[in-house]
């Protein structure tokens, strides 16, 4: 096993040399340096002692020979008869991978019958090779048989990337699918590049959040990530196809499952957050919620969505479909009022690709205000009834107006 | 009825900084907690004990202090509890983590049914219950919002899938992720914690599970590895208000910007 191998002649000051240890793994035991089961690896010991006292020892594990598996694959979420833009994005992403090292974007989809009209789409965002699985079995999500789906295309085309959305459905496929073939899976990349050796960068917020973490896959193969809906960008149609499409079948004992779907209803249609073009998001500051009513307001004058922090969404305030961050949405909207956020990672995770970006905070120092594009140091509780009285002043003034306007057209007609 | 939940102890908060110059995580002295998803997922153990009978086992895995979520776990009503702890498992990934699980989860037997909660808070990943089950080669469900039936064969839940909400039936044994708010979880007794003392907290280390192949586990056995970490970049072009009028101020903006057409 890989492990720190401690050089006991070189350790003076065992206090300092406990100390270097952020998850308390290094102690003195019988007078000797020793490393417990706490460690994880992050070998920040190595890196920050100067006499060498630690030393990563590593095994060498022969890995998958990578040149063997080529090209960027993508899974496909059909939901009733839509395909999900996460799908899209990815395919996006995917050409832009595939053209840094001149390798193919494959896609796989699996259903009970599969639209024409969708398979046509998929070509028309620039998918080479399109592989369908269709049978009765596949027509609700279920691990087993979408795993034996997911697994056979992984085995035919043998990609070297795998990018599954981050959707309720991916966020299982994915992890099952990567254990099967015992190969690293990064959930929630936010940005992801390709390395001429088909490395894959992949980039994720970590330690909740307030850390990026590069992590890359560099002996196993397919490489798997997930991605949320809006991190990246939807591709531009193509006009003319070039891309093939694949029939595929798996034999039925392959595609039995011991779940039984019972019932499937719609959820009720709010408007997802994820389609607002503005959002008004309240956090912590806003004190009270009774306070929440100005928010509400305000979205409702913007003609935008109320969103909150994972603070108010626990707190029961505001609805968790309605949270952004991490743990919740991400959104990209045209303008988003951050009102009384701190801005942890967190929560910036889910929205800091927005185009405009206003916070108000009363805290000077709030980090928030280092991705904001306009930053207004002030209490959240007037600024923002303060806007609201000059939005509708204004409303008035232009009813006022236009009515003035029409009584003067009348009577130069009269 | 056999049920097993997965726990993990994670840091007390959330707020981890970086020294941006050493590149060294600041953590606060140390202090843990249980990992708040997984205490829906222990009194959703509870309530299905409640109704069918049974006993309810937790299992973890981390260093020796770990041992204290399964003792709180003990407080709020578990029956057994298992640390999975051992040098060989450090720096593991997901895929590690995963695998070495399901080895301890084989070795003390899966019971019926497998319970973990949506995700941990210093992970955020949502990943190893899902692993597991794979590993262990049994179905599983997340994203649980509501457990229907319990009958001695299999377990009727609702789950949210997203866009739809679905009610399903699955066989034991199965592994299933609830989601928060399940259940309003219990907290942990007094009188519990006093019984349960001098209950043992079975350590399970590698020489115990059936694969001892090193190579599975800890840093080797992880196929992703973290290059290196670093503080999320920041917007350098913005604009700081302050003074007065500054609701009248961002009114005039927002006018200009065209956000307020069509809408008033």
């Amino acid at each position: 096993m890989s492990h720190i191998a401690v050089h006991q002649n070189k350790a003076v000051d065992y206090k300092a040399l406990s100390a270097l240890c952020p998850f308390g793994a290094i102690v003195v035991d019988n007078g000797h340096i020793a490393v417990t089961s706490a460690c994880r690896m992050c070998k920040l010991c190595i890196k920050n002692d100067t006499r060498g006292v630690f030393e990563l020892v590593e095994d060498d594990v022969a890995g998958t020979d990578t040149s063997e598996w080529n090209g960027i694959a993508v899974f496909i979420e059909i939901y009733e008869m839509k395909i999900h833009p996460v799908s899209l994005e990815m395919i996006g992403k995917a050409q832009e991978l595939a053209g840094k090292i001149g390798h193919s974007v494959y896609a796989a989809a699996a259903g009970e019958k599969i639209h024409t009209a969708h398979v046509e789409e998929l070509l028309h965002y620039g998918v080479d090779e399109l592989y369908l699985y269709e049978a009765p079995e596949l027509k609700h999500f279920r691990i087993e048989p979408y795993t034996a789906v997911f697994e056979d295309f992984i085995v035919r085309r043998r990609p070297s990337v795998v990018l599954v959305g981050g959707t309720s459905i991916g966020r299982v496929l994915a992890p099952r699918t990567a254990a099967r073939f015992r190969t690293g899976l990064t959930a929630d990349c936010t940005i992801l590049d390709i390395q001429e050796n088909t490395d894959l960068d992949q980039i994720r917020p970590a330690f909740g959040g307030n850390i990026m973490a590069h992590i890359r896959t560099t002996k196993h193969r397919p490489q798997f990530a997930t991605v949320r809906y809006k991190i990246f960008n939807m591709p531009e149609r193509i006009t003319n196809p070039t891309g093939t499409v694949i029939h595929c079948t798996l034999p039925p004992a392959k595609l039995n499952s011991t779940i039984e779907i019972l019932k499937v209803h719609h959820k009720e249609k709010v408007k997802h957050l994820e389609e607002a073009d503005v959002i008004v998001a309240a956090g912590r500051g806003i004190g009270s919620r009774e306070n929440l009513k100005y928010i509400e307001y305000l979205a409702e004058l913007l003609d935008g969505e109320v969103a909150g922090t994972r603070t108010l969404i626990e707190a029961g305030w505001i609805d968790p479909r309605r949270q952004i961050g991490l743990s919740g949405r991400t959104v990209r909207p045209r303008l988003i009022i951050a009102c009384g956020i701190s801005g942890s990672v967190q929560f910036t995770a889910g929205m800091n690709g927005s185009e405009k970006i206003i916070a108000v905070n009363i805290d000077p120092n709030a980090a928030i205000f280092s991705i904001a594009h306009i930053g207004i140091v002030g209490d959240v509780t007037k600024v923002i009834p303060e806007l609201i009285e000059n939005i509708k002043a204004d409303a008035a003034a232009d009813v006022k107006a236009d009515a003035a306007a029409e009584g003067t057209a009348e009577r130069s007609t009269s | 009825m056999n049920i097993i939940v997965l726990i993990k102890q994670v840091p007390l908060s959330s707020d981890i900084g970086m020294d941006e110059e050493t590149g060294v995580i600041l953590r606060e002295s140390g202090n843990t907690k249980m990992n708040p998803y997984d205490l829906y997922a222990l009194e959703t153990a509870l309530r299905i004990r409640e109704k069918a009978g049974g006993k309810i086992s937790v299992l973890t895995m981390g260093p020796p202090q770990a041992e204290q979520v399964v003792r709180e776990a003990y407080m709020m009503g578990a029956d057994y509890g298992y640390l999975l702890t051992d040098r060989a498992f450090a720096g593991s990934d997901v895929l590690a983590t995963s695998y070495a699980l399901s080895q301890a989860l084989t070795h003390i037997g899966i019971g019926d049914l497998i319970i973990c909660g949506k995700q941990t808070t210093d992970g955020d990943t949502a990943q190893v219950g899902v692993e597991c089950s794979e590993f262990l080669g049994i179905p599983c469900i997340t994203n649980v919002k509501r457990i229907i039936d319990i009958q001695p064969d299999a377990v009727t839940i609702e789950s949210d899938m997203g866009m739809t909400i679905e009610h399903a039936r699955i066989t034991y044994p199965c592994l299933i992720a609830v989601d928060k708010d399940i259940y309003q979880p219990r907290l942990p007794s007094y009188r519990k914690k006093k019984a349960t003392a001098l209950l043992p907290v079975e350590k399970i280390t590698l020489n115990q599970l059936k694969d001892q192949n090193t190579t599975r586990y800890g840093l080797t056995g992880s196929p992703t590895q973290v290059i290196k970490i670093f503080p999320p970049s920041r917007t350098s072009t913005h604009e700081i208000w302050e003074g007065e009028h500054l609701g009248r101020r961002l009114f005039a903006l927002l006018r200009d910007g065209k956000h307020l057409q069509e809408n008033v």
